[in-house]
């Protein structure tokens, strides 16, 4: 029996349905001050600046009735570098989000019985997920050194490489395949894997949740049905798991395409890596282009909100996000 | 059930014994089906797989330990070796990375505590922000609840970047720019939404009947939540802490546009990225920096395993 049932008097039961409201409402107030102080307000502030000509030297002149301008968006729109780290952005974003989930689909559905050493092995993979970003982008550094990296050591003296790879800093290298010579951008596909490195352990986890809460008789029942491997996995646990990747494909991609410290750390930006995020802090730090870089940032949103609206008119129904948030 | 079993143990261990290796037969056996193949496929796919995520995880970090361990020398000579000489081992890269600026070393004694006051303080005001937080969106009614997640998905969906440039002119305009108190203000912000998240869903499995039960005996709401509610949901609140404290520790890009300007007010993650590009410091000497930062994320990681993934990942099973 719930208490408001108890209660004998209308008056008295709406007087509380009130003071729930007013205690519920003083609870979250400090979570909603901060937010709007720290998020809302400051993504309304770039919005402005975007529309401005601010540097950090007039800074003090800019108001809310300042002189709006297009002149930054439609400079950005028109220069050929923004529009080649939007691509090199949409690149990193599809297949560093992609080759993650795939990762984590894999690792879920190999790890998902019990074995001998099954909690060791699930807390190593979540290794690369839970280190400091900066730790282990050094590492790879190290790694990848072409001078004294065991990556290159190990391609040159065993793998019989013809010369050590600048895995970091070549934009483009060439690969002769078949008789065929590619160009490859390398440092790009450097990035794109410790981005897969780093974040297929998110997937992991959220999968092998799911994969968890599975009800072994469906499957059980299609194993006795004759059902192989293959098979069990398209018509039993793929339509399973199939919201928690919708969902994880929405939160890595904006993840992802926001995603500043990993490319900036490995490269710097260089080397054909240059995406909007490390622009936008380039823009801010190195020339103190406040209007520019809020403008930068402002496009970035804007295309990451179309990405999700063609995603949701897609796939129909907006499944998963609610759940996160 | 639990006597019977007391009182025939030999043949209940028997039966045991004589089931087990039924199973492992059925699962040996091989016949050229489709079905037959693919198990026998994929039972050998998986342990390659298992044995190269393992490898392709850990040996960054054994990479990282085995480095900081050497001597720069050695290491530029033979780049190769995996296991190090014990002639070669050496302390003294930690030496000079602790060891303060002025004795020549790097200073990182500083950088810990400052990254170990902004984690700590962090977790506290966060936990002390998204308790009250939570239990409100998971137990009362209240005007505004269901947009409450809007909000939330605005701190998701607005890349920090974007958050970086108003809130760097903003406390470059107020003075707070450089000092660990704007620092903190930020990390909050970033984490009481994903706090409220997990603390919630924990809320949520809590069953109100408690708490209704503890109110029929005449506690006032606060009491219930204080007796009640929070000694329940302790487990969520540690795994929040924890993760919390994580990403206050791991946050690099806030740290470089607020803290950069002044070494002593440095983290650890800052300082190692700043000194990285340094030609003078040998790399082995910072990767003894990577692992003193690593190693407090590792430490408390290996210590809440279960806490943590349970904590992130409840409700997902719901898909």
């Amino acid at each position: 029996m719930s208490i408001r049932s108890r209660l004998p008097h209308r008056g008295r039961t709406l007087s509380l349905a009130k003071q729930e409201s007013r205690a519920g409402l003083t609870l979250i107030l400090p979570t909603l001050i901060i937010i709007v102080v720290v998020v809302v307000v400051p993504v309304l502030w770039t919005l402005m600046l975007a529309f401005q000509r601010v540097r950090l030297l007039n800074l003090r002149q800019v108001g809310v009735f300042g002189n709006y301008t297009l002149d930054n968006i439609s400079a950005i729109l028109a220069s050929s570098d923004f529009r080649q780290a939007l691509i090199n952005t949409l690149v990193y974003t599809v297949l560093g989000t992609g080759l993650s989930i795939g990762l984590g689909l894999v690792a879920a559905l190999v790890v998902r019985r019990p074995f001998p050493g099954r909690v060791m092995v699930r807390g190593i993979m979540l290794l690369p997920y839970v280190a400091p970003v900066v730790a282990v982008t050094f590492v790879w550094q190290i790694m990848l050194n072409p001078q004294f990296g065991i990556a290159n050591h190990i391609g040159v003296d065993i793998l019989g490489w013809h010369h050590a790879i600048p895995f970091l800093s070549e934009q483009t290298g060439h690969v002769s395949l078949f008789g065929w010579h590619l160009g490859v951008p390398t440092a790009l596909l450097t990035v794109i894997a410790f981005d897969a490195w780093r974040y297929f352990p998110f997937s992991f986890l959220f999968i092998l949740a799911r994969l968890q809460a599975v009800p072994a008789e469906l499957e059980e029942s299609a194993r006795v049905d004759g059902g192989t491997p293959t098979q069990r996995f398209a018509h039993i646990l793929w339509p399973q798991l199939r919201p928690v990747i919708a969902m994880l494909a929405v939160l890595r991609f904006i993840w992802t395409f926001n995603k500043f410290d990993d490319v900036y750390l490995l490269t710097g930006g260089g080397s054909g890596t240059e995406v909007v995020s490390v622009r936008v802090y380039q823009l801010l730090t190195a020339q103190a282009d406040v209007g520019g870089s809020a403008a930068q940032a402002a496009i970035l949103a804007a295309v990451l909100a179309i990405c999700l609206a063609a995603y949701f008119l897609l796939f129909g129904r907006k499944q998963g996000l609610e759940d996160v948030a | 059930m639990s006597s019977s079993t007391l009182q025939r143990p030999p043949e209940s261990a028997a039966a045991g014994r004589r089931l087990r290796p039924a199973r492992r037969r059925r699962r040996q056996q091989f016949t050229w089906t489709r079905d037959g193949i693919e198990t026998a496929v994929f039972g050998a796919l998986k342990w390659l797989i298992i044995a190269g995520l393992v490898v392709v995880c850990a040996f960054p970090f054994y990479y990282m330990l085995l480095l900081s361990v050497r001597s720069i020398q050695q290491l530029l000579l033979e780049p190769g070796r995996i296991l190090p000489s014990a002639s070669e081992l050496t302390l003294s890269t930690y030496r000079s990375v602790l060891e303060s600026v002025g004795d020549g070393g790097q200073g990182f004694v500083t950088l810990l505590r400052n990254s170990g006051i902004i984690a700590v303080l962090t977790v506290i005001v966060t936990l002390l922000v998204s308790i009250p937080g939570a239990y409100a969106v998971s137990r009362l009614r209240f005007a505004g609840r269901r947009q409450v997640h809007f909000l939330f998905l605005a701190v998701y969906l607005f890349p920090s970047i974007v958050l970086a440039i108003p809130l760097f002119v903003l406390f470059t305009r107020i003075g707070l720019r450089g000092s660990l108190a704007g620092l903190i203000l930020v990390y909050i912000s970033q984490t009481v939404p994903v706090a409220i998240y997990m603390l919630r869903n924990y809320f949520q499995t809590v069953p109100r009947s408690i708490e209704e039960a503890a109110a029929a005996d005449g506690c006032s709401r606060l009491r219930v939540v204080w007796s009640v509610s929070l000694p329940l949901a302790r487990p969520a609140i540690m795994a929040t802490a924890l993760y919390v404290f994580m990403i206050a520790w791991n946050e690099y890009l806030f740290a470089l546009l607020f803290l950069v300007e002044d070494r002593s007010r440095w983290t650890v993650s800052l300082g190692l990225a700043q000194l990285s590009g340094s030609i003078e410091i040998p790399s082995t000497v910072l990767m003894a920096g990577s692992v003193i930062l690593t190693v407090p994320i590792m430490v408390l990681f290996f210590l809440s395993e279960r806490l943590l993934s349970e904590g992130l990942t409840a409700g997902a099973e719901k898909g």
